[in-house]
This record gives structure tokens, C-alpha cells and sequence, in this order.
């Protein structure tokens, strides 16, 4: 293969590298024309590399699987620019502008760390996309300088991150000891034969520690609530968003493809070993312990950090049901909880510029301070809470349904059981934000809320989507059957 | 044609949202009248069968999972449509003093109002819980931010109560749609379920929508959200929101699982029993005059549970009349004890209202009063009777025994609603200068009589002559596979 053919296939990454470097270079410029400059110039890489996904071929596979081209990874390296791309134009208005170059340089590395991550269908490969994307995001979380809250933010994130990144590669190194490949259709030819060995249990068992910490499952979720609530905001947006959907991605490419044939069950009474009951349990966890916590959070951000715990649990259920049903249930459920929480910290970040905070009380009486912006932040909540006819109703009841079907007996009832409870409960902490925001009145004498046309833009743009994907789920649910198949 | 009414007042809610305040009670007038008129429109124009759950619109919604937007009418819809078309109409008349953020006030009436219209005219299970869902969540802003009375309790308590019964639904809308894998009501209606599936799914879901009907004892929430609403916020809840759950009940539950209504029949009968005479007691005990009116409503809803559990023609048709007539009488009485009464004398104790004389003061509501009483009570001649009487003798054939329990039932509703009436307007004790009591009170206002005159028009026309809505709800009711012969 010729080196110019390599360099089409990955054209997109390319790209993103390219304008990481440029937009780090006029940042270093010093000047704060040009500073001003970067978030377009960073946006603008993006929307060319969106053009770049769109022109590969429809399929290829590269060295062995180390990336592979498939609609399925044009579909989310799309999804991930995009989430990128909003958490460009959040970053644009923050008011810290300082040192914006290299903030937006690190947002576009981590954004490449997402594509390798989904592109990827060999270990090693996935775990450098995993490696680039956490250095990328510790950096991130850590960068306000000023804040003491964001420096906390950022070596929680970094301690825990590296100890989950220790497991993951050690059991990739056990995987790669019993079937002496790391290729992922590979690894499943060899499990076909063989049991589960301890060894085996293991590597299956540590590797999926490490991607339990990406998407924040119980009991593997600890850093969570003060990386979102320390973080710059559009970094946390990132984290939340971006990270959750390329890690849901590849961790379902794990198990399903890698894993396959030692699925196990994780139906009552018949539980067979295997990595599905391993994350039927997580879910079970994350989505009793986030649920239950978050029921007695003050601050917003510190809230949506325990909810995202709840929804990895939810958004587990796919996965643990199997098959291609369960992951594209999986797949859209991520997809919309990302766009849904960019939209959520879009508002958190006005809000913070405007009332230095993001407890409930700064958040009390946004409703007659600014509609706009407290609609769109109640669609978003209630999207969480999963209410008609917003995307989340919709891609709850696409998951449990997949969940259910996925056991002739209904096995797994149990399991969609506990989800209703849980959302149950959620509900009740969304409509107390949502009551601070429309029944209560401001403390003290705030002013209206300024909010600049690109942020109301963005946001607008978010809420709509979510509404959008509700009304008409069927547009990208398509999209996904059909990347699957 | 009757699609309309859900279009129109979806659209009317988004117009309210754009347009400057001034107009905001208009517009929600003129909609909630076109939804009326196109309600009685249908039910003079025979062009669609009545008889039969006649689909009218068919469109694909996510082809890949079998949802539709399917939307039919048979003569139990029919009279549903048209009971919320007469509550939304009086409603918006009775709310025409609001004056705290009327946009969003309005918004959120209609979306009660437009999702009531998507429940009744539904024919896709996916359709109707969307349209279901939608309902609820408004309840909670009408309720927190335009209530009195402990409203933030009141309305999260009602909220999670109807969520925790919507939970219950969405188990068993997957169970039909995982085994079937079909939604359309049409085609489930036809579907053998196995026995042992009915015997468990059919409690789940009938007890689901029975919250919302105010089944004994999950009907707390009723009282309590009564109390804390606006007026606006007891019609819609009492008038339409109520009917939603019975609804439910008998065109999903009992229409998909006859086997699993046929063992379980008996025990909803003796909850409905107990529902009639234990809040007719409690009602008895009451001081504060929304409280004695919320359990009469759960009262009164019980006779509607009790005529679904006989399995009858007669009881089920009488218990589909009974849903419109207490649904036009208990929005009267609403409409009279929140804004006729409570708005002017900021009172709604039974001993402070005794003293005041109103029975002069203010002698069309005393009027309306007396009308909305006799027909609440059952006397022939309103809707009541009607309704009471038919469920009665189709309960004699299935339920004797309840029928004699429920008698003694309807003796206690008599006399708590007897007490009411006198301690509120006819007190014993006089007010000392009772010449000039009529000016110590602001007038009835032109849009409060409008609105008493369409709901006490509307019950005497069907206690006058019930043939005319029996003519329509009884053919639809034989078509319904429940029935025992």
C-alpha cells in the first residue's frame, strides 16, 4: 500500500492534527486579534473534516484491523466531530480567554483520540486512541489556571484515569497471552473453542474495568463529580459527551465482536459466566448509586455528574441484552445523551459567567431572566428524565425494549425493572431543577442574562436537535441499523 | 377532520409562545373552541363508523421498529374528545383572570389539552404513551407555579404518583410490543396473548393507568393535588386527566388481556367499592371545600372502575357515560369552589364560608352550585344519574353484592355533598348588614358565567336525553373482546 493511499484513509485525523497545529501556532502569535481567530479556525478544520469522512470509501481495513472504514465509524467519527465542534463554539465565549490556542489545540487532539477510538478494531490501537484521548482531557480538566476547583478536577481525573489505563492494558496483556492476537475478530476465533479460563476471566474482567472508568459506571465513577463540577465548563461538556460516545463505541466493539463467543447470560435465574452479567451488574450499580446520590446534590454540575453514572447504567442495558438490536439501541442512546449534556453545560456556562456559580440558587428564576435559555435547558432535563416527545423517551424505550427482547423469557426484566425505577427517581431530581428555574425567584437582584448570539445559537441549535431526534427518531435510528448491518 | 383538534391545539400552544401576552387568552379561547366544535362536528356527521376503532390516519413513524402514527375514533374516543373539548373550553373561560405570566400559563394548559386529545384518538400503544406522558409533566408547572395551598408538595406528589403508574404502563406496552412485536392497537386487539403472560401483565398495566383514575389506594395523590392547583389545574386534572387513566385502562389493558381481566375483575370491583364509599367517608370529614370536592372525585371514579370490572355491556358503556358526565360536573364544581368562591373570599373553609352570606352575595354561583350538587349527587335529570344508573344495573348482573355496598355508597355522597352545599353558600348564620352583601364581593364576571352555563348545559342535555352519546357508545363498546356474553 502506498503512503498517499494511507494518508486518504486517514485524511480525516489528518486533518484535525493539521488544525490542532495550526490553531496552536497563532496562538503562541500572542496577539489578541489572532487569539480571537482560533475558535473559527479550529471549527472550520472541523467542518473540512467532516467533508473528509464524508469522501472515504465505504469500507477498508487497514494493517490487520488496526483502522477499518466502515459506515458504522464514519457515522460516529461524524457524531464526534459534531460534538466537538459544539463544545468549540461553548468554548468560544468563555471569558477566560487566555492561553486559547493551546486549549483549543488539546480539545482537537482529544477529538483525534475519539476518531482512533472508534476507528479501531486492534487493541493496542484503541488503547493509544484511549491514551491520546485521557492526556488529552486531564490536560483539559485541569486548565484553568485561576481555579483551585479545576486543578482538583484535573488530578482526580489524571490518578484514577492512569490506574483504570494500568488495568486495561493489563488485561489486554493477559488477552493477547491466552490467544497470541490483538486484533479483535481475531481474539473472537480463538475464544470459539476454549471456556472461560481464570486467566481468561481476568484479562475480560480488567479490561473492562478501564472502559467502566471512561463512561463513569458504578462503582468506577468517583472522579466523575468533581471532574464535572471542577473542569472548565466546556472541557467537562467534552468529557461528558465526546469521551462517553467513542468509549460506548469501541467498548461494544470489544464485547460483541471481540468477546462474542463468551457472552454468558444475564437472565434471572440463569445467569451463565461471561462479561454480560460482569456489566449487567455494573448497570444494576451505576444505576442505583446514581440515581440515589443525585437525589441529594445542590449543584447542578455535581448533579449531572451522578445522573451520567445512571445513564451509563441505562445505556449498559443495550449491551448486556447483545446482538445488533442492543447495540444500536446502545449506539443512539449515547449519541443523544452527548448531545443532550453539551446542550446542559452550554446552559451551566452562561449561567456561571453570568452568577459566578452553578448551584441551584444561581440557577433560581432563570425562567423570567432569560426564556430562551430556560426552555432550552428544560427540554434537556426532561430529555434525561426521559419524557415524550424528546430524543430520551425514545431511546429508553428502544433500549428496554431491546433489553427484553433480547431473552425469549424476558430474562432480563429484572434488569429494565430497576431502569424504570431509576428513571423514576430521576425524574424527581430533574423537575427540582427545573422548579428552581421556573418557580423560583431570583435571589437578590440579578440582571438579566446576557447571552451572545453564538452561544444562543448553539444551544438553540442543541435543544432543537434533541427535540428533533424525539419527533423524528427515525432519521438516525436508520443511520445506525443500517451502519450495523 | 377530528385529528384536527390535536394539531390545532398543539399549534395554538406554539403561537402562544411568540406572541406578546396581550393576546394570550384569546388565543388559547379561540383553540380550545375549535377543538370543541370539531368535536361536535364529528359527532353529528356520521361519515366515520363509530362502531368500530375506525383507523383515520396512517403514517410511518420508525418503520424499522413498527411504530406508527396512527390515529382512529370509535364512539368511546369520540365521547372523550368531546368531554375534553367542553372542559378545555370552560377551563380557558375560568382562567381569564390569570394574570402571572399568562403565556406560559396558557402553553402549558394546552399541552394537558392537546396530549388528552392524542390519548383519545390514538391507535398506536407507542403513540398513545407518548401522548400519555405528555400530559403529566405539564401538571407539575401548573400546579407549582400558579397553586396555592402547599403547591410544590401537592404537585410533585401528583407527578410522581402519575410517573410511577406511567412506569407500571411502559413495563407492560413492552411486554406486548417485545411479544408481538407489534404496536397497533388494531392488530393487538386480535392477538392471542398465553394466559400465563395475561395473568401478570394485565395487573401491571391496568393498575399503571388506574393511578391516574384515582384507584383505591394509590388515589392520594388526587385530594392533595386538587387542593394545591390552580382552578384551571383541578378542571383539567378532574375534568380530563383522570379520564386518561380510565381510558387507558379499558382500551388497552382490559381490551388486550380479556383472560388476565377475567381473573383479576373481581378485585378491581372491590377496590372501586371501597374507593366509593371510603372517600365519600372521608369526603364526609372534610373542611376545606376543594378537599371534600377532590374525593368526591375519587369517589365518583370509582363508579367508572366499577363499571369496567363488570365486564358488561351496560356496565362498561355506563361507565364510559360516567367518565363525561363527571368530568363536566367536576370541573363545575371546581370551577365554582377555586374561582367563584376561593378567589373571592380567600377562603375555602366550610365554618368560615358559612358565616359569609354567599348564598346572597353571589347568587349565581349559589345557582350554579345547586346544580353542580343535585347533579354530582345523582339526582335524575343530569348527566349523573344516567351514567350511576347504568353502571349499577350492569354491576346487578356481575357484582350484586357491590351494588348494595355501593348504595349505601351513594347515600354518604349525598350527604357530604348536602353539608357542602349548605355550610358554603347557605350558612345558618347571616351576615350582620345583609343589605349590602352582594357589593362586598366582585361580581361574576361574563366569562365565569359563560363557562358554569356550557358545563351545566352540557350535563343536563345528556341527563335529558343520554341516548344521544349511549347511541354512540354502546355499539363501540359490544365490538370490545372483553365482554362477557
Amino acid at each position: 500500500m502506498s503512503y498517499l493511499e494511507l494518508l486518504k484513509l486517514v485524511s480525516p485525523e489528518a486533518i484535525v492534527a493539521l488544525t490542532a497545529l495550526v490553531v496552536l501556532a497563532i496562538g503562541l502569535t500572542n496577539s489578541r486579534w489572532m487569539s480571537a481567530l482560533c475558535p473559527a479556525v479550529a471549527a472550520l478544520g472541523l467542518v473540512i473534516a467532516v467533508g473528509a469522512v464524508l469522501l472515504l470509501p465505504r469500507s477498508a481495513t487497514l494493517f490487520g484491523g488496526m483502522l477499518v472504514i466502515t459506515p458504522l465509524t464514519s457515522l460516529f467519527k461524524i457524531i464526534c466531530i459534531a460534538l466537538a465542534f459544539f463544545t468549540v463554539s461553548l468554548a468560544a465565549s468563555e471569558k477566560s480567554s487566555r492561553n486559547r490556542g493551546e486549549y483549543l489545540a488539546m480539545l482537537l487532539l482529544a477529538t483525534i483520540g475519539l476518531m482512533l477510538l472508534v476507528g479501531s478494531e486492534e487493541l493496542l490501537v484503541i488503547f493509544i486512541g484511549l491514551e491520546l484521548l485521557g492526556l488529552s482531557l486531564y490536560v483539559l480538566a485541569a486548565f484553568d489556571k485561576s481555579d483551585i476547583r479545576s486543578a482538583e478536577a484535573g488530578l482526580k481525573y489524571f490518578l484514577f484515569g492512569s490506574t483504570a489505563s494500568a488495568f486495561t492494558l493489563f488485561g489486554i496483556s493477559f488477552i493477547y497471552g491466552m490467544t497470541s492476537t490483538t486484533g479483535l475478530a481475531a481474539i473472537s476465533q480463538k475464544l470459539i473453542t476454549g471456556s472461560i479460563q481464570p486467566l481468561l476471566a481476568v484479562g475480560i474482567v480488567m479490561t473492562l474495568i478501564g472502559f467502566a472508568f471512561k463512561i463513569a459506571a458504578a462503582p468506577f465513577h468517583l472522579w466523575a463529580p468533581d471532574a464535572y463540577q471542577g473542569a472548565p465548563v466546556p472541557s467537562a461538556a467534552f468529557i461528558a459527551s465526546g469521551s462517553k460516545v467513542a468509549s460506548f463505541v469501541v467498548l461494544g466493539k470489544i464485547v460483541l465482536v471481540g468477546f462474542g463467543p463468551v457472552r454468558g447470560s444475564a437472565a434471572w435465574h440463569a445467569m451463565v459466566a461471561g462479561w454480560s452479567p460482569v456489566l449487567a451488574v455494573l448497570a444494576a450499580l451505576s444505576i442505583l448509586v446514581g440515581n440515589l446520590v443525585a437525589l441529594a446534590q445542590t449543584n447542578v454540575r455535581r448533579l449531572l455528574a451522578y445522573s451520567a453514572v445512571a445513564h451509563a447504567g441505562y445505556t449498559l442495558l443495550g449491551l448486556v441484552a447483545g446482538g445488533r438490536d442492543g447495540f444500536s439501541a446502545t449506539l443512539f442512546y449515547t449519541t443523544i445523551y452527548a448531545f443532550t449534556l453539551v446542550g446542559a453545560f452550554g446552559v451551566v456556562a452562561i449561567v456561571r459567567r453570568e452568577t459566578g456559580g452553578d448551584d441551584f440558587q444561581n440557577f433560581a428564576g432563570l425562567a423570567s431572566r432569560s426564556p430562551v435559555l430556560a426552555g432550552c435547558m428544560s427540554i434537556f432535563m426532561l430529555s434525561l428524565a426521559g419524557l415524550p416527545p424528546l430524543a430520551g423517551f425514545f431511546g429508553k424505550f428502544y433500549l428496554f425494549s431491546a433489553a427484553l427482547r433480547a431473552d425469549p423469557n424476558h430474562g432480563l426484566l429484572w434488569l429494565v425493572a430497576l431502569a424504570l425505577f431509576g428513571s423514576l427517581i430521576s425524574l424527581y431530581y430533574y423537575l427540582i431543577v427545573l422548579k428552581v428555574i421556573f418557580v423560583d425567584r431570583s435571589v437578590g437582584d440579578v440582571p438579566f442574562v446576557r447571552v451572545d448570539l453564538l452561544q444562543k445559537v448553539t444551544i438553540s441549535v442543541v435543544a432543537a436537535l434533541v427535540l428533533f431526534f424525539g419527533v423524528a427518531p427515525t432519521t438516525l435510528v436508520a443511520q445506525i441499523i443500517a451502519s450495523l448491518s | 377532520m377530528i385529528a384536527w383538534t390535536i394539531y390545532i391545539t398543539f399549534g395554538g400552544a406554539a403561537v402562544l409562545l411568540f406572541l406578546p401576552r396581550v393576546f394570550s387568552r384569546r388565543i388559547a379561547l379561540l383553540t380550545t373552541i375549535a377543538g370543541f366544535a370539531i368535536a361536535l362536528a364529528a359527532l353529528f356527521r356520521n361519515d366515520v363508523d363509530l362502531a368500530h376503532f375506525t383507523t383515520i390516519v396512517r403514517v410511518p413513524w420508525v418503520p424499522t421498529l413498527g411504530m406508527n402514527y396512527q390515529l382512529a375514533v370509535d364512539g368511546i374516543s369520540l365521547t372523550m374528545v368531546l368531554v375534553t373539548g367542553i372542559a378545555a373550553v370552560s377551563t380557558v373561560l375560568f382562567s381569564w383572570d390569570v394574570d402571572l405570566r399568562q403565556n406560559e400559563f396558557f402553553f402549558w394548559l394546552l399541552l394537558v389539552v392537546g396530549g388528552s386529545y392524542g390519548v383519545f384518538l390514538s391507535a398506536d400503544l407507542f403513540l398513545l404513551f407518548v401522548f400519555y406522558e405528555l400530559v403529566i409533566f405539564p401538571k407539575y408547572f401548573l400546579i407549582a407555579i400558579w397553586g396555592s395551598t402547599n403547591k410544590e408538595y401537592g404537585a410533585m406528589k401528583l407527578t410522581l404518583y402519575s410517573f410511577f403508574g406511567g412506569a407500571l404502563v411502559f413495563i407492560g406496552i413492552l411486554v406486548v410490543y417485545v411479544t408481538t412485536g407489534s404496536l397497533d392497537l388494531n392488530q393487538l386487539a386480535q392477538f392471542q396473548f398465553n394466559p400465563q403472560l395475561q395473568s401478570w401483565a394485565f395487573p401491571v398495566l391496568f393498575v399503571g393507568f388506574a393511578v391516574l383514575a384515582g384507584i383505591w389506594p394509590l388515589h392520594t395523590w388526587a385530594p392533595t393535588g386538587h387542593v394545591a392547583a390552580p382552578t384551571a389545574g383541578s378542571m383539567l386534572l378532574a375534568g380530563i386527566v383522570m379520564k386518561l387513566g380510565a381510558y387507558g385502562g379499558l382500551r388497552v389493558a382490559m381490551n388486550l388481556f380479556p383472560q388476565g381481566f377475567q381473573m383479576w375483575s373481581k378485585w378491581i370491583a372491590v377496590l372501586a367499592v371501597i374507593g366509593i364509599v371510603y372517600a365519600a367517608a372521608v369526603a364526609l370529614r372534610q373542611r376545606d371545600l376543594k378537599f371534600v370536592i377532590g374525593y368526591s372525585s375519587v369517589s365518583h371514579m370509582g363508579f367508572v372502575l366499577l363499571g369496567l370490572a363488570t365486564a358488561n355491556a351496560l356496565g362498561v358503556s355506563g361507565a364510559v357515560l360516567q367518565m363525561f358526565s363527571h368530568g363536566v360536573i367536576a370541573a363545575l364544581l371546581f370551577a365554582i369552589a377555586g374561582r367563584m368562591v376561593y378567589r373571592r373570599t380567600h377562603t375555602r373553609d366550610l365554618d368560615e364560608l358559612s358565616i359569609l352570606g354567599l348564598g346572597r352575595a353571589l347568587p349565581f354561583a349559589a345557582f350554579a352550585f345547586v346544580v353542580a350538587s343535585t347533579a354530582s349527587m345523582g339526582i335524575p335529570g343530569f348527566s349523573g344519574f344516567a351514567a350511576e344508573i347504568t353502571i349499577l344495573l350492569g354491576a346487578w348482573k356481575t357484582f350484586p353484592v357491590a351494588v348494595w355496598i355501593t348504595g349505601a355508597g351513594m347515600v354518604l355522597v349525598a350527604a357530604f355533598t348536602l353539608r357542602a352545599l349548605k355550610q358554603s353558600f347557605f350558612g345558618d348564620t347571616q351576615p350582620v348588614d345583609s343589605s349590602n352583601a352582594s357589593s362586598r364581593f366582585e361580581p361574576i364576571t361574563t366569562a365565569e358565567k359563560l363557562g358554569a352555563s356550557l358545563l351545566m348545559f352540557a350535563t343536563l342535555a345528556v341527563g335529558l336525553y343520554p341516548k344521544f352519546l349511549l347511541d354512540r357508545i354502546i355499539p363501540a363498546v359490544q365490538n370490545l373482546r372483553f365482554l362477557q356474553p
